[in-house]
């Protein structure tokens, strides 16, 4: 399928607009453990533009957007007073109110409909990113690049352009206090700026950007995207700067990738294109498995991938400081002794690896250390014996119940202050002999 | 558009009294009479499982879980009309909704275990993307198979007026079987919502217990989708909970009130609905729902905001009026002038009509009188009570002295804290501590 620029390039436009506001927003929200919120707003805004509607019987895009951002701010007004007043659970407030207010918006919607008005529900979840079309669209560079081109832009472009720019600016001007508030409430409190009030703004900016972008991409997109492209962010970075930017990234990419799925997927199977705000939605929560999976710290692969390296490398020290004290207790040692030792572990793997690695050496039936293997063995239990002469000396434990502690102290690269020749049961300490 | 969702006999002029009786006694009709019946049981059901759902904090993940049906059902659709099937068929749409939402729900559980996100962060991603996959699947229906689009559209909104009767008897038995399972298990699911760690020690399946509790709220969120429509079908199992929570304290009144609370507002949202026209069931009863939790709130005499307020106003004035009594008492003053109760409500912080109160409410009580010089003075009951107020506040600030470390200067302002809600038993046994280390006691007030 064919990129055009009549039938293509606002609904694209639109969607990554709406995508980077509420992705920008989102992480001030997923932060502060209040992603819901825009759940909610987005829920219960379809009153507010009902309301607005019969009151000033007009379908202005102004009167829409003051209604809608009213009912915004009164949901959270409302959920903040349920679960204060009425001391419910925050979860359960959130959903009391946003239901309630949903279903006043249903009711209404019906009541307008009796007056031949049309006011459509489902395009309040779905969106109309598809109705987006340039009529008269510019057929060259050239056209496209003088003012009169610009006359035919929908407003809802230049609405979500605001917002964007307003919810850019708020971020940018608040960063600092918009930081600690989501970290620290309290102290951003006791540092002079009040954190309740920063919520109410963070909310305000979440009650525009709803109201702003449902009008194009409608409230599921709104929803999935001040969660998904932030907390996505979330697994790639643990800083807020690379985060936002990240998460910017990230919605962009969803718009895009999530448009295109939508047009061309079902092209191939000779099919119409789907609902391009669903299919967004759908886009953003396959990146965020691709994250889930793929991140490099908190991944599921790198996770699994670092306990393992941890897993075989206290599996090869346990082996080398038995056989380091065997050697001190004075006789060589049998495999089927290790084995026992590492049961659980894959020992003959473990044995094999350090084989191969050059610090043991396997004679028929017997396990000795190498020079080498000597060398890493003297330096676990050097480490094992200055945790114990530690945690007796320091931390006040009985010599004889701290070897399990040291037992697992000794595999961290950090050794304890240097201690004595001998450790609390009289074993020499090794020196550190490289 | 939203599809029509009234109940099929649409009246187009306002019901008459009989018409209203009719309806409301399940004599308006077979369809009508099922409907309502059948919205009744689902109310019920959904009322008593939200009392689990909400002592499990578990309300927005129901949420998720309604919303995560969507794909399921239309890929129920899709699956069954392209093996030639009749893709409307409730009961095919309902097993695609259930397996869709119960992924919907291990897809949070997944995220909480393997990620650092936090619950409100899974719930938002499973809702939004789930549901944004079904809006997919209904736009693909929408143009490939116009025909039951209207069909599978309604599950969003509601359909309650065109529900079959076959339908409505599936909806009313899963609620049957929902309200029966929870009752027969009602001590195992109580046992896990207060106490869950208690319950595995004491050798109870806690496991099988949660899924169960887990399953029959699957089932009531499936059985309410095609009436109450999917957005809203979370509302009857959120909100009469939360409404009977106001009432009471003690679970099984809870459960009932709960169930009573949706019962009654899925009467009442279809007796309406069947009544005026353009007025779709699924938001009318979410609406009674929201009705009754507003009165609940407000004016349940347990947790409501005007009696929690009033109680806590009289503990208020109580304290306030001990405090003027104290201060008599140390002055040794039997007559306190306006003056110096302006002064101690200068430094108490209270206001001039909670000052008037106070003073009436001691007048009451017996505990002060007029003097003749237009000041008061404390009666007898009133010296005593300082008496005992002040006796109080050394007695603890001792306590605190000579057993919590406190230092001396530091210990007056938690006492005036505590020092009106020492019960006689604790103060014995504070006199009888304090006595075995030999600290000088207080005097016991003449009386």
């Amino acid at each position: 399928m064919k990129f055009s620029v009549a039938s293509d390039l606002f609904p694209l436009l639109a969607g990554v607009l709406a995508a980077l506001t509420c992705g920008l927003l989102g992480n001030f929200l997923v932060l502060r453990r209040q992603s819901l919120m825009g759940d909610a707003i987005s829920h219960s805004v379809l009153p507010g533009l009902v309301i607005a509607f019969l009151i000033a019987s007009t379908r202005s895009p102004l009167v829409m957007f003051i209604g809608a951002a009213v009912a915004g701010m009164a949901t959270v007004i409302l959920v903040e007073l349920v679960k204060t007043l009425g001391r419910v659970e925050p979860g359960a407030a959130m959903g009391v109110v946003f239901s309630v207010l949903f279903a006043l918006g249903v009711l209404l919607i019906e009541q307008a409909a009796a007056r031949h008005v049309d006011l459509d529900a489902e395009c309040v979840l779905h969106g109309q990113l598809e109705s987006l079309v340039w009529y008269d669209a510019p057929d060259s560079i050239d056209a496209l690049l003088s003012f009169k081109a610009f006359a035919n832009v929908p407003r809802q472009i230049w609405t979500l352009v605001g917002m964007l720019t307003a919810s850019a600016a708020f971020v940018l001007l608040l960063f600092k206090e918009l930081r600690l508030a989501a970290f620290d409430p309290a102290m951003a409190t006791t540092q002079g700026f009040n954190a309740t009030v920063l919520h109410y703004l963070i909310m305000l900016f979440v009650a525009g950007a709803t109201v702003a972008s449902f009008d194009a991409v409608g409230s599921i997109l709104v929803i999935a995207m001040l969660v998904c492209p932030a907390a996505t962010a979330r697994l790639l970075t643990d800083r807020l700067g690379p985060q936002i930017v990240w998460s910017l990234l990230i919605a962009t990419g969803t718009a895009v990738g999530g448009y295109a799925v939508a047009s061309i997927v079902p092209a191939w199977f000779g099919r119409d294109a789907v609902n391009a705000a669903g299919s967004m939605a759908v886009t953003a929560g396959v990146l965020l498995s691709a994250a889930v999976v793929f991140a490099p710290r908190h991944g599921l692969i790198s996770r699994v991938v670092r306990r393992r390296l941890l897993a075989s490398k206290v599996a090869r020290d346990d082996l080398l400081a038995t056989l380091y004290r065997a050697v001190e207790a004075g006789g060589p040692i049998a495999i089927g002794q290790a084995r026992r030792l590492l049961a659980g572990r894959s020992p003959s793997r473990v044995i094999a690896r350090a084989g191969r690695l050059g610090l043991v050496h396997i004679d028929g039936d017997v396990v000795s250390l190498t020079a080498a293997g000597r060398a890493e063995a003297s330096e676990v239990v050097r480490r094992h014996r200055l945790w114990e002469h530690y945690l007796v000396g320091e931390a006040g434990l009985a010599p004889d119940h701290v070897h399990a502690t040291a037992e697992q102290l000794e595999h961290l690269d950090a050794a304890p202050p240097i201690g004595p020749a001998s450790d609390p049961h009289g074993r020499p300490i090794p020196a550190r002999d490289r | 558009m939203i599809a029509p969702a009234a109940i099929a006999e649409v009246h187009d002029h306002l019901p008459t009294i009989s018409e209203i009786i009719e309806t409301m006694t399940f004599r308006a009709g077979y369809n009508t009479t099922l409907v309502i019946a059948g919205t009744l049981l689902l109310g019920v059901a959904a009322g008593v499982i939200g009392v689990f759902a909400l002592l499990r904090k578990r309300s927005l993940m129901t949420d998720a879980l309604s919303h995560a049906t969507l794909p399921g059902i239309a890929i129920a659709f899709i699956a069954a009309s392209t093996l030639g099937y009749n893709g409307r068929s409730l009961p095919v749409l309902l097993v695609g909704a259930t397996v869709s939402g119960v992924l919907g729900v291990v897809c949070i559980q997944a995220i909480l275990r393997h990620t650092r996100l936090r619950e409100d962060a899974a719930i938002g991603i499973v809702l939004s993307v789930f549901f944004g996959a079904g809006v997919v699947g209904l736009s693909y229906i929408q143009r490939n198979h116009s025909a039951g689009a209207a069909g599978v559209n309604g599950f969003i909104y509601g359909q309650a007026a065109t529900m079959r009767p076959s339908d409505v008897a599936l909806m009313g038995g899963i609620a049957l079987i929902a309200i029966l399972s929870s009752l027969l298990l009602l001590k195992e699911f109580s046992l896990v919502c207060f106490n869950d760690a208690f319950a595995r020690v004491d050798g109870w399946p806690v496991t099988v217990i949660d899924l169960l509790m887990m399953g029959l709220v699957v089932l009531v969120t499936v059985a309410g989708l095609q009436a109450v429509g999917l957005i809203l079908v979370v509302a009857l199992l959120i909100i009469p909970p939360v409404a009977a929570r106001f009432w009471t304290n003690r679970l099984w009144l809870l459960v009932l009130l709960a169930g009573a609370i949706g019962g009654l507002s899925g009467y009442f949202g279809s007796v309406v609905s069947a009544l005026l026209p353009r007025q779709p069931a699924g938001a009318v009863i979410v609406l009674s729902c929201g009705v009754v939790f507003s009165i609940s709130m407000v004016a349940a005499p347990a947790r409501g905001v005007v009696a929690t307020s009033i109680r806590r106003l009289r503990l208020r004035l109580r304290i306030a009026g001990d405090h003027l009594l104290e201060a008599a008492h140390e002055e040794r003053a039997p007559v306190i002038s306006r003056e110096t109760i302006v002064a101690l409500s200068r430094v108490r912080g209270w206001p001039a009509p909670f000052r008037s109160l106070m003073v009436f409410l001691l007048r009451r009580g017996g505990l002060i009188a007029k003097a003749a010089n237009e000041g008061l003075r404390l009666t007898e009951a009133g010296v005593e009570r300082g008496a005992r107020v002040s006796r109080n506040h050394a007695l603890w600030e001792q306590y605190l002295v000579s057993y919590a470390d406190i230092a001396p200067s530091h210990v007056d302002w938690s006492v005036d804290q505590v020092e009106h809600v020492l019960s006689d038993e604790l103060i014995r046994d504070l006199e009888r501590r304090l006595a075995e280390r030999a600290v000088a006691l207080p005097q016991e007030p003449a009386s």
